[in-house]
């Protein structure tokens, strides 16, 4: 499509029926209470003239470029800020409102550089425009560098590597730091100085880089002229066509308009009408997509016999017929079941379908497993036994209904920052916050955001603080009884196992260390504070007990009937883009697509007719268990999509020595990343950029990945399993990604009303789609819950077999810093290394004295497994005895440290505890440490 | 037999007992034994079954129920 230009109201929908009517230039219009005269006029089909006002923030009425007559007013009001009446009639053209508006704009001019013809904005400049719409044939002040005093020798500030702010182009309009407040929630930047003075700034004056500026684009995306302006924008010129496409980083799943010029892209903004993200980006989504691009792509297939040999870059039929002819090989001399996939979250649902379909039509048996296995596996577990389905309850914007938001294990502004700011936006309205995490985030405590309560729980007692709050809410009475009563089932059992005195708060703060007075007051707040949702991240999932855990707030959140409506839910926010898909697929060992057991005959015998094969009624090898049976023997050949399980995954020496042991290692990625050093075969792969299928994110929403280019490697990912399967003796071809989705529709309920076609029709669509729910589903149990009623569930605390010793004092968790994605295999290849080029271990100001150690020392940092080295910050955001780092460089390896412990459920490993001691290394070693490899970074 | 000595299926199986210790043994065992029919693959299950009748060391003595309930139901 040509460039997508979406309209602008000038100010924000009000909710409510359009009740209110009014005439507009003659023409009549109806609009919700609250609208104002801009936004009733755009409806009417009238554009009000503007610079300050945009549809994402509140009128602000500075500069009077909007000014109306309205009959039985005085003066000429600001369009933008009065707010219409019943019956009130509007004109916004006449001579006098032209002659004002001119005045206006000819103030501006006055003060605003003429290079219109050079500037990066030309063709897309609301100054420009403004110029144009009001008339304006001279500039009676002088203009340019002749005018008198101006602001027209500002300095350019280029920190940012991703946007350049040009003053001297500044009309001062606060679009930017409105946007930096109410859309973003950062307040990072101001208006220093009062009158002529007035400028923006970034924090306190210093450059955007230095100052608390996150890059999420919001300001650049605001400003009404080319005063910041991408630098790909700079560089390449303006885009001349859109495709609109969905992120591939984290799981709120932004949609996008890819801009390009010919077939160069040139930048990423966010799509107003995308379900999930509303407009709104952050700096990865926004920016960090030059790894698509980077030298370091592989695009022809490579081959070796061993791994002690160099590949060798063969020709796709080669590749296949290599790939194929060693798995059955492989299958014949160690039997059906020694060979098995692993699928990926960064995939397409397309993609992973194949994938899967491959293991169990082709491989013949369900040797087939997720890189969920290693985050939200225990969320698909935990959800299925209380709810009846595997995945989260509402949609994101349901948290604008929010009265007490519990967040629990997640650090969403740096891991899922879009949907942080719309949860940050609801707490500036007035919902309370409890945070439940060892470290002090930045919801605890950030401008205009303080958490009620901050539950700064040991980690590894999850469970024991999850209990502690049901108690409260079962000893003191907090319990919705007409909810409990006809919408769950074993809630005596449950009831009677919960109340027990050695759940209550003062039984278990020595565990938790946390007050009990405020694990009391916490469950009072979120029980009796209007609707009260809970979102989670990894620091639920990724504990021996993570499974347990899930159904703890499942439980808490049916007691308290926080369930089936607007507002309330129990919600993962979902590391990668696409976990959420990945699991829906069918990637499980023991669940075919739609979560449904492989024991199950009747859901076989779909599959089985329309596959034309027999499918295996038995679960097959995990992730981890795929790790064992390597070591062991029995596993001998494995297919990796788009997942780097040598960096990602827990015990490091344990996975080498594992893919160290296998026959035949098949790796498909952009990269010859850490999984392929013991490869032998590598399948590139497509980015998100050339992919053609679907997305599904955190809220069950199915969003088009639509290709903006071809693939660079000449083939569709799914394209390439076809083909394997093919050269295996199985048929399975698609003539495009639309018909594996009409495949995906037949035999999968939840998502039978699903289509390409369909998608392109409505946007996006929440499963389950069918016949109950034609349009989806954006909040789910709301009648009953998927297995009929909720079902309360015992959750016992076993306290994690990790404990810090004399040897291992300190806990170690890990996670992710906001301009870093996972294994950072894509950011790293991005200008984003330039706020985190290194893995940093932080840790609290005490535990740093005690060992001699200060800010950016080296230290070393051993666990029973393993063994690193990274420099060391001091931070009080962590608790005394517990230490944090991240996992993104691989010249870091924080997967040496972690250990194979395990949810007892899901073998989610146990990444968030890990016994370690830290140690200062002497200036002679500390030197010797060579930094992250970053590549070549654009 | 140290805990990096211990098979994973045993030390796997002893997780999963944990979760249920608070229950009569035969429950106990029927919830393991059912949990591992749900998640299993067939080799792990048999390498259990077969670490019981050799003695089934370092395993739960509710994990080595389960595998016997697992072996019955095999038969």
């Amino acid at each position: 499509m040509s460039l997508l230009k979406e309209p602008d109201f000038g100010t924000p929908a009000r909710p409510g029926e359009a009740t209110v009517e009014l005439l507009v230039d003659g023409v009549a219009v109806q609009v919700a209470p609250g609208t104002s005269v801009m936004r009733a006029a755009k409806e009417a089909g009238i554009d009000v003239p503007k610079l300050c006002a945009t549809d994402n923030l509140e009128a602000f009425g500075s500069c009077r470029l909007c000014v109306v007559e309205i009959d039985g007013m005085r003066g000429t009001p600001a369009s933008c800020t009065t707010p219409v009446a019943p019956g009130m009639v509007v004109r916004t053209q006449n001579e006098k409102l032209g002659k004002l508006r001119r005045g206006v704009m000819e103030l501006y001019i006055s003060d605003h550089p003429l290079d219109c013809l050079t500037c990066s904005a030309n063709g897309d400049c609301e100054l420009q425009d403004m110029a144009g719409v009001t008339g304006l044939r001279e500039v009676r002040y002088g203009s340019g560098v002749d005018a008198g005093a101006n602001h027209m020798d500002l300095p350019t500030d280029s920190s940012n590597p991703y946007f350049d702010f040009e003053a001297s182009k500044c009309i001062a309009c606060s679009r930017c730091v409105r946007a930096c407040d109410e859309v973003q929630g950062t307040l990072a930047l101001t208006i220093e100085g009062r009158g002529f003075d007035s400028k923006v700034a970034a924090g306190a004056g210093g450059s955007f880089f230095e100052s608390d500026c996150v890059s999420c684009g919001a300001c650049v995306q605001a400003c009404p002229t080319a005063t910041l302006q991408e630098k790909t924008v700079i560089e390449l010129g303006m885009p001349t066509r859109s495709v609109i496409t969905t992120c591939a980083y984290c799981g709120v799943g932004c949609s996008f308009k890819a801009e390009l010029r010919g077939d160069e892209l040139v930048r990423m903004v966010p799509y107003k009408n995308g379900g999930a993200n509303e407009g709104h980006s952050c700096v990865k989504g926004r920016f960090a997509f030059g790894y698509a691009s980077h030298p370091d792509r592989v695009l022809e297939p490579m081959v070796r016999d061993s791994i002690a040999d160099e590949w060798r870059k063969v020709s796709w039929e080669e590749a296949i017929g290599f790939t194929a002819r060693r798995l059955r090989e492989i299958q014949a001399q160690y039997g059906q079941g020694s060979i098995g996939a692993i699928t990926s979250s960064r995939t397409t649902n397309e993609e992973v379908y194949v994938v899967q379909k491959m293991v169990r039509a082709v491989f013949g048996n369900n040797n087939v497993d997720t890189c969920a296995r290693v985050c939200h596996s225990p969320t698909g577990y935990g959800l299925k036994q209380t709810f009846g389905e595997s995945a989260g309850t509402q949609d994101f914007k349901s948290v604008d209904e929010a009265d007490v938001i519990l967040v629990i294990g997640a650090n969403p502004t740096d891991a899922h920052p879009v949907f942080a700011s719309r949860m940050k936006r609801r707490i500036r309205q007035g919902a309370r916050l409890i945070v439940m995490d060892p470290r002090k985030t930045d919801l605890v405590r950030s401008p205009h955001i303080e958490a009620a309560h901050h539950l700064a729980l040991a980690p590894g007692t999850n469970v024991a603080m999850i209990n502690a709050i049901a108690h409260v809410v079962v000893t003191e009475g907090l319990v919705d009884r007409a909810f409990v009563a006809s919408r769950c089932e074993d809630f005596e059992a449950w009831e009677t196992f919960i109340a027990d005195p050695a759940h209550s708060p003062e039984a278990v703060a020595d565990t938790t260390g946390v007050p009990p007075e405020e694990v009391r007051a916490a469950a009072r707040l979120y029980a009796t504070g209007g609707n009260g949702a809970i979102y989670y991240g990894l620091g639920v999932t990724e504990h021996s007990q993570g499974s347990t855990m899930v159904m703890g707030m499942a439980n808490l959140a049916m007691a308290t009937g926080n369930i089936g409506r607007r507002g309330v839910g129990v919600n993962p926010l979902r590391g990668q883009n696409n976990v959420q898909g990945s699991c829906d697929m069918g990637s499980f060992p023991h669940e075919l697509p739609g979560y449904r057991h492989v024991s199950d005959d009747g859901v076989r015998e779909v599959y089985e007719k329309l596959w034309g094969t027999p499918l295996l009624n038995e679960p097959g090898l995990r992730i981890p268990n795929m790790f064992d049976s390597a070591i062991d023997g029995s596993f001998k050949a494995l297919f990796v999509q788009g997942e780097d399980i040598a960096q990602s995954d827990p015990n490091t020496q344990h996975v080498f020595a594992a893919l160290g042991a296998l026959d035949l290692l098949v790796v498909q990625d952009l990269f010859v990343n850490e999984t392929a050093k013991f490869a032998h075969v590598l399948l590139p792969g497509t980015s998100f950029l050339e992919k053609d299928g679907t997305f599904t994110n955190a809220e069950r929403r199915i969003n088009r990945v639509r290709p903006v280019m071809a693939p660079q490697t000449g083939k569709q990912e799914w394209e390439i399993v076809c083909e394997i399967s093919q050269a295996m003796g199985y048929p399975m071809h698609y003539n495009s990604s639309a018909e594996i989705m009409a495949e995906i529709a037949l035999t999968t309920p939840t998502f039978m009303g699903v289509s390409f076609e369909r998608l392109d029709q409505v946007g996006s669509i929440q499963w389950p789609c069918n016949l109950e729910h034609p349009d989806g589903t954006p909040i789910m149990h709301e009648e009953e819950f998927t297995r009929g009623k909720g079902r309360f569930m015992e959750t016992v605390y076993v306290p994690t077999s990790e404990r810090s010793t004399r040897k291992y004092p300190l806990i170690l968790t890990t996670g992710r810093i906001l301009s870093q994605y996972n294994v950072g295999a894509q950011t790293r290849r991005t200008a984003n290394v330039a706020w985190h080029p290194e893995d940093i271990l932080e840790l609290h100001p005490h535990d740093a004295e005690v060992r001699g150690i200060e800010n950016n020392d080296t230290v070393a940092l051993c666990s029973r497994v393993g063994r690193t080295t990274l420099r060391a910050r001091l931070s009080d955001r962590m608790p005394v005895g517990v230490c944090y780092t991240t996992f993104h460089h691989p010249v870091t390896g924080a997967n040496v440290i972690t250990t194979d412990n395990s949810d007892w459920a899901t073998n989610c490993p146990e990444y968030k505890v890990t016994a370690v001691q830290v140690d200062l290394l002497p200036t002679s070693v500390a030197e010797a440490r060579e930094p992250a490899v970053v590549g070549d970074v654009r | 037999m140290s805990r990096a000595t211990v098979p994973p299926y045993v030390r796997l199986a002893n997780e999963i007992a944990a979760q249920f210790a608070h229950r009569p043994a035969a429950d106990a065992a029927t919830a393991i034994a059912n949990h591992m029919r749900i998640a299993w693959d067939p080799r792990m299950k048999q390498a259990l079954i077969a670490h019981v009748e050799a003695g089934a060391e370092d395993l739960d003595p509710a994990a080595a129920l389960a595998a016997q309930q697992l072996q019955a139901a095999a038969k």
